[in-house]
């Protein structure tokens, strides 16, 4: 009972209430502190981690921790080398995950990745009251109250980084009798046995790569033709470390990808039988397996937000945000972690963010939370005076340096305000569809892109007094190193109208 | 809005004109290769003079088309935008802000003439729909 006691923030009210104890909690909440911002911080889990305390089924992560970079890692620009270490303000608490990682990948396994999370509670002295499970949400007056199973929380704001953690199957006929990806079983199992996957994105693919050795033929199927990164030039579509699958189904290695819709699955004694439409052609065909498992996806636990009038869409069930991660229907309620990947932002060439990844999440995490501090409590943050001479290399080193920037190309980008009275302040990371539709004093905001030939350079955005802003690309560079002289020349040029001639 | 079902998704495109002419796999296919995205009200889809764009068919909601801020056409469910520019290789000489909260799905631009490629009764629905703009924009001019 006293153990019970102890546990950090009770019922009660609190400005802000942060719900889920994985990478996005984490993120919001270390944040708040940062800002001042008293919150509560609950997890239904009894330890940090999230998604990571189970997943990836086959115990190794797609994003990858490079333990020997050309930065120091306690360097802001390290964390473009490491993926995985959530954000601090204190060198010491930067890029914890190198340092737990046993050096055979530059992908760390799954429990070092929970380590890491781990570490970084400890380290930072963030407090979570865990095995408190948010249970329903209602509203009275200007206030939120969660219902947990603890008892009630009154917030003005709250934070959701529940995850996209809810296991998703299709309404199709007999997809019932079939497990999920999360009910995968132990890959001894499925020895010498017909494997059917539905799905052909990461995680069914991560499935074949594991079960290659074990199972006597696989099939992987869904509508849509299997797209790999390496021709997205983006994290959309199957990462290189899953292409094994792909190899062998050119060679005629026992895996087959078909490109076709389920349209019922029956059993047939011990084993199964999938009815498929070739979604070319229309032909149907029929494929008996030993096992199915369902790749099909993941959903929002969003409980009864959508009663509350939160707006949720598409097949994950993601809520509709403004481009600060803030309900669009409901004002006051924030989603950090993989839910931020339902703010499309410029997407460009058709590349998405990277907000599904803790590469992405972190700074979208970090963003929202200078805007929630700004705009509900009236926190500022430091705006900093630039020297007018430096602004032309800071935004030339942030392009080609700035974690934010590669990390989240066309999505976050680095701000300035250039208003004649008060000189070049900056406004440091935002998003960047924010940006370019605001209408506001005269600022340059400078991100990195990669256009559909997959070339990677600056595209840097200038706004003059009240006007749209303008997009002007740079030129890339061999090894992407954007402050070369034809760089500076373009931008000086682009700056010296909305500056006065006070940036050359 | 509320979330929708891989079923409900299908059934609502089959709905669409664009898509009339489809098979119901063929309406999967199409379903799992565009993005379903969502917009906030007062947000650009396409900015006048930015590259990179992308073909967007509403799903739900509304969207004002603008040129150097001047309202000169709405859209709503059905209808889509972005394939001019697309196909022209050139940016958008015209801004689409949302006027309602909006739900779209999404192809990349370098994805859109493969797409028009593999289903042609898509390609013709949209020459169609491309005509009747030319011939209503002359009329208007006349």
């Amino acid at each position: 009972m006293a153990e019970l006691e102890e546990r950090p923030f009770p019922p009660g009210d609190y400005p802000v209430v942060v719900v889920g104890s994985g990478p996005g909690g984490l993120q919001a909440s270390y944040y708040l502190r940062h800002l001042g911002i008293d919150h509560a911080l609950i997890s239904a889990d009894p330890s940090p981690g999230g998604m990571f305390r189970q997943f990836p089924f086959f115990q190794r992560l797609l994003s990858w921790t490079k333990p020997y970079a050309p930065v120091e890692r306690d360097h802001r620009f390290y964390y473009w080398y490491d993926w995985n270490s959530l954000l601090a303000e204190e060198p010491g608490n930067r890029a914890i995950m190198p340092d737990l990682m046993d050096g055979t990948s530059s992908f760390p396994s799954r429990p070092e990745m929970e380590n890491n999370l781990a570490e970084y509670v400890s380290r930072t002295g963030l407090q979570v009251r865990y095995g408190c499970r948010w249970e329903g949400t209602r509203r009275d007056g200007e206030q939120f109250v969660l219902e947990t199973s603890d008892g009630e929380y009154r917030c003005q704001a709250a934070v959701f980084a529940v995850g996209v953690a809810e296991p998703l199957k299709p309404d199709t006929p007999g997809f019932d009798l079939v497990p999920h990806y999360a009910d995968t079983q132990p890959p001894e199992n499925y020895a010498g046995k017909r494997l059917f996957i539905v799905g052909k994105e990461n995680s069914g693919f991560e499935l074949a790569t594991g079960l290659l050795q074990w199972a006597q033929r696989i099939v992987l199927a869904s509508p849509r033709p299997t797209k790999l990164s390496v021709n997205t030039h983006s994290l959309l579509g199957v990462r290189a470390r899953y292409v094994l699958p792909v190899e062998d189904e050119i060679l005629g290695g026992g895996v087959f990808i078909l490109n076709a819709s389920i349209s019922r699955i029956e059993r047939l004694g011990a084993s199964y039988r999938v009815h498929c439409i070739r979604s070319e052609g229309g032909m149907e065909i029929s494929v008996d397996a030993d096992e199915v498992i369902a790749a099909t996806g993941f959903t929002c636990p969003l409980l009864d937000l959508p009663k509350l009038g939160v707006d949720v869409f598409g097949r994950s069930g993601l809520p509709a945000m403004t481009n600060y991660w803030e309900s669009a229907s409901v004002p006051g309620l924030y989603f950090a972690g993989t839910i931020g990947q339902g703010v499309a932002g410029m997407k460009k060439y058709g590349m998405p963010a990277n907000s599904g990844a803790v590469h992405g999440a972190r700074y979208n995490a970090r963003t929202m939370i200078g805007q929630l501090a700004s705009s509900k409590f009236g926190v500022q943050q430091e705006r900093p005076t630039i020297a007018p001479d430096r602004l032309l290399d800071l935004l030339l080193t942030e392009a080609t340096e700035a974690p934010e920037l590669w990390n989240q190309k066309s999505y976050l980008a680095r701000a300035f305000s250039l208003n004649p009275d008060e000189g070049i302040r900056d406004d440091g990371i935002v998003p960047l569809a924010h940006f370019v539709d605001e209408e506001g004093d005269a600022a340059v905001a400078i991100t990195v892109e990669t256009d559909d030939t997959g070339d990677i350079h600056p595209a840097v955005y200038v706004r003059a007094q009240g006007r749209p802003a303008q997009e002007t690309l740079l030129a890339s560079h061999p090894l992407h190193d954007f402050r070369t002289g034809d760089n500076r020349a373009q931008l000086s040029q682009l700056l010296r109208g909305v500056t006065s001639g006070a940036v050359r | 809005m509320s979330a929708m079902s891989q079923q409900e998704l299908v059934d609502t495109l089959s709905g669409l004109t664009l898509f009339a002419d489809l098979s119901r796999p063929q309406v999967e296919a199409v379903a799992h290769q565009m993005t379903e995205e969502s917009y906030p009200i007062g947000q650009r889809i396409l900015r006048q003079g930015f590259t990179g764009t992308g073909f967007y068919v509403i799903v739900e909601g509304e969207v004002a088309i603008k040129i150097d801020g001047n309202e000169i056409a709405r859209l709503g469910k059905g209808d889509f935008f972005g394939e001019m520019s697309i196909l022209l290789g050139e940016p958008p000489v015209a801004d689409v802000v949302t006027t309602r909260q909006l739900r779209v799905l999404h192809l990349g631009g370098s994805e859109l003439e493969g797409f028009l490629r593999d289903y042609p009764p898509v390609m013709y629905r949209m020459l169609k729909s491309v005509a009747l703009r030319l011939r209503n924009a002359n009329r208007w001019r006349s």
